[in-house]
């Protein structure tokens, strides 16, 4: 009878960057080392769900609880399902509404799963900094499963990820992000993780959608702890020139109300990602998008479709990052 | 025959341009002279040698949420606040629940005062019916009760021909409009300052321009009608501007800023000095409107206070429950509490002769606050028996568990500050001693 075959992803990087960090709320406090460790024992993660039975007993005995007070498939799928695999339990709470609407606070909320045995709080919430006040509340693990317009830190590993994939070193490459910048958290954490890589990170968008702070040809802060520089261009043809990625983002449809935008029509015409628009870009550029897509909005269909665009595999390896996040807080967990 | 006499400090009395070594002597509840050895034959005494003695202070924008709020502030612990402030005048904001919109209300402020107040509080009436900026308020009755001014706080008057009209009836009264200026189109959804503190937090911001219209707004009323408006809490370089321009050409507007935007900066809402979780605070006790701005409208507004173009300190003390404020960052209240570390806070950024300045005749002119108290922010002879003991070098931590006011709400908490009120007299008798 053959045993269980063992994890081996107590990694050669443990000795070299021991992980050591409580929660993951954001890139902005990850050194370069730490976000290889995150990214090398994703290659791990990625070797087990290669597997004929893409489990191991890792997290077995870890109850983590996810927490999301927004609507999510692919994040909540995504951490459930690599919870499952490291064998955690994994207890998904939706909560309809705010905390403040349901008349109970986040923070006695997150006590009570606190209480019932929660060792890894994955949360998404509307509010930017949700995961902040409740890391100052709790003695779990808390994980930003996106906060807000701030931060979605998994999300921009598992593009670092993917490019790395493709690309290796990402020092200097031109990682060209379109879109609704402004109400971003995917932006700002890849901002954090690229300049932590050493990528050149160009911004592209019409002004309205860009946050206070960028603007095209205008001089950013030199505030040190402020987001890092990015190069902000308004014309889609300039920014794609000579990119390496090209990564365009989920235009809300809301976004026409209050002045925004004039209309999708218009924003498409002037940001749609196109055959045409990708020939900008260096030969074989990889095509990114972090979901769910508008096809014909910000991305033509040829474009998502095409040879170029890694859009599923980003999916793919959002689980292997998350399994490796889960694993890197949750094993030292007695 | 009752006399108090606070003996040997340093007393400044900015109204008759006294610095001066001396006694302040107070009889049955009067100022009745200042001068070397005044107090010698006082009954009661207080050596206040090393300290500065001076009138006490006057806040002409408080929130003291009695009726309505009284898990945030009641008139009682709020004037307690004001007495450990060194504040003996306090001017309530009508923003309660029943909001102060007609007689019965005024009275019940000035009653629920005169019987549990620890110091003196004079009603802000509403300039519009239930504060909602539909029809004007019965600004006569509200006068006639007692209301020393009349303002939406927490709100503008969004309608600009209502606000015209409201300046021109009230001038009728000779009360004081004071205008909370923002323009709630720009500022709709905004948290915080709109910078690059707000775009790293990914916290939805309140331009500059927000408040910078309103009060260029404002100005142009009070250039039309030719009535008097008070523009309350003044926080960007623009707002400065627009102030100074106005006064240069003549027009009656006035202007206060709070200590905190004398103080601090937007960064206060991302490190509060203490440590958090990913190295964001997030600090809900940094959040208040208008919000704190950037260094550059700090040092204008401390360049406008020393200049002119901003008359006087105010607290905008806006107490709140932990509730209200131990919660997410959009969800949170808006508000700091500030009577308790006003003057040390004002000390930090402006010299202390221009802070006492700041905080008793010039605030008292603004309001025309004589109107309802002979000589009030002053030791004049025949002024109330109002006086502030300050230790000027006494350092201290700020503790917001100590604080008498029920809002422990401040972005000071654990910062040292300079100057420390040590008494305060209000009418002749101790209200508050350290």
């Amino acid at each position: 009878m053959t045993q269980e075959p063992a994890l081996q992803i107590a990694t050669p990087l443990d000795a070299r960057t021991p992980w050591t960090r409580r929660h993951l709320l954001d890139l902005d406090e990850l050194s370069r080392d730490e976000i290889e460790t995150i990214l090398e024992t994703t290659d791990a993660m990625k070797e087990i769900m290669g597997r004929e039975v893409p489990r191991v007993p890792a997290l077995r005995g870890r109850t983590i609880v996810t927490l999301f007070y927004e609507a999510s498939t692919r994040t909540r799928a995504s951490f459930e399902l690599a919870g499952k695999a490291l064998g955690a339990d994994v207890i998904n709470v939706a909560a309809g509404g705010s905390s403040v609407e349901k008349g109970e606070s986040l923070i006695d909320t997150v006590r009570t799963l606190e209480a019932i045995g929660a060792e890894v709080l994955v949360m998404r919430h509307p509010a930017a900094g949700a995961p902040y006040l409740v890391a100052r509340h709790l003695s779990a693990s808390v994980v930003n499963g996106g906060d807000g317009q701030h931060a979605h830190p998994t999300q921009a590993l598992l593009d670092l990820y993917t490019m790395r994939a493709h690309i290796g070193d990402m020092r200097d490459k031109r990682v060209v992000i379109v879109g609704d910048i402004a109400h971003s958290r995917v932006v700002r954490s890849n901002i954090w993780g690229l300049a932590a890589m050493g990528a050149k990170v160009v911004v592209c968008g019409p002004p309205t959608l860009l946050p206070a702070g960028m603007r095209h040809g205008q001089q950013q802060t030199e505030e040190p702890l402020a987001l890092p520089h990015v190069e902000v261009e308004t014309n889609i043809d300039t920014a794609l020139e000579g990119a390496d990625v090209v990564m365009a983002l989920r235009l809300q449809k809301e976004r026409m109300h209050g002045g925004l935008i004039p209309s999708i029509r218009e924003y498409a015409t002037l940001y749609q990602i196109t055959p045409e628009r990708l020939a900008r870009a260096k030969t074989g550029a990889l095509v990114m998008h972090p979901g769910p897509i508008n096809e014909g909005v910000e991305i033509s269909p040829e474009v998502a479709t095409s040879l170029q665009s890694v859009i599923e595999e980003q999916v793919t390896n959002g689980v292997a990052v998350r399994m490796a996040v889960l694993y890197l807080l949750a094993r030292g967990k007695a | 025959m009752t006399t108090l006499a606070i003996r040997g400090g340093r007393v400044i009395d900015p109204a008759n341009g006294i610095d001066a070594t001396a006694d302040v002597l107070i009889v049955d509840g009067q100022i009745a002279a200042v001068g070397p050895d005044a107090g010698k034959d006082a009954s009661e005494t207080v050596d206040a040698s090393g300290l500065v003695v001076c009138p006490g202070f006057v806040d002409i924008h408080c929130h003291l949420r009695e009726p309505g709020f009284e898990h945030k502030e009641t008139i009682e612990t709020g004037t307690l606040a004001a007495a450990r402030g060194g504040f003996t005048t306090v001017c309530a904001m009508p923003n309660t629940e029943p909001p102060t919109d007609s007689a019965a209300a005024v009275e019940f402020v000035l009653h629920t005062a005169q019987t549990q107040g620890h110091v003196r509080v004079l009603p802000i009436g509403c300039v519009t019916r239930g504060r909602a900026g539909k029809e004007l308020a019965d600004l006569a009755e509200l006068a006639q009760a007692g209301a020393v001014a009349f303002s939406d706080d927490g709100s503008p008057v969004v309608d600009p021909h209502l606000m015209r009209r409201a300046l021109e009836y009230a001038a009728m009264l000779g009360t004081p409009v004071i205008e909370h200026s923002e323009d709630p189109a720009l500022s709709a959804g905004g948290v915080m300052h709109e910078g690059w503190v707000s775009t790293r937090l990914g916290l939805s911001g309140i331009p500059a321009a927000a408040e910078e219209a309103a009060v260029a707004r404002n100005v142009a009323l009070a250039r039309e009608t030719g009535s008097p408006i008070h523009c309350a809490h003044v926080s960007t370089a623009g707002s400065v501007e627009i102030v100074r321009s106005a006064k240069a050409r003549g027009v009656a507007v006035t202007a206060e800023v709070t200590p905190h935007h004398l103080a601090l900066t937007h960064e206060a809402v991302m490190q509060s000095g203490r440590e958090a979780p990913g190295g964001l605070a997030y600090d809900t006790n940094a959040k208040v409107n208008p919000p704190l701005r950037t260094p550059e409208d700090v040092e204008a507004c401390v360049a406008g206070l020393l200049d002119g173009t901003i008359d006087c300190i105010a607290t905008d003390h806006a107490p709140h429950a932990s509730q209200d404020k131990v919660c997410e960052f959009d969800a949170a209240a808006m508000g700091i509490s500030g009577l308790e570390t006003a003057f040390a806070q004002s000390l930090s950024a402006v010299p202390l002769e221009k802070v006492i300045a700041a905080l008793t005749v010039a605030p008292a002119a603004v309001l025309g606050l004589e109107r309802h108290v002979v000589k009030i922010g002053t030791l004049s002879e025949g002024a109330p028996g109002d006086v502030t003991i300050i230790d000027p070098k006494a350092e201290w931590t700020v503790e917001p568990e100590t604080f008498a006011s029920r809002g422990k709400n401040t972005p000071l908490a654990g910062r040292t500050l300079k100057g420390k009120v040590v008494g305060t007299v209000f009418g002749g008798k101790m209200a508050w001693q350290a």
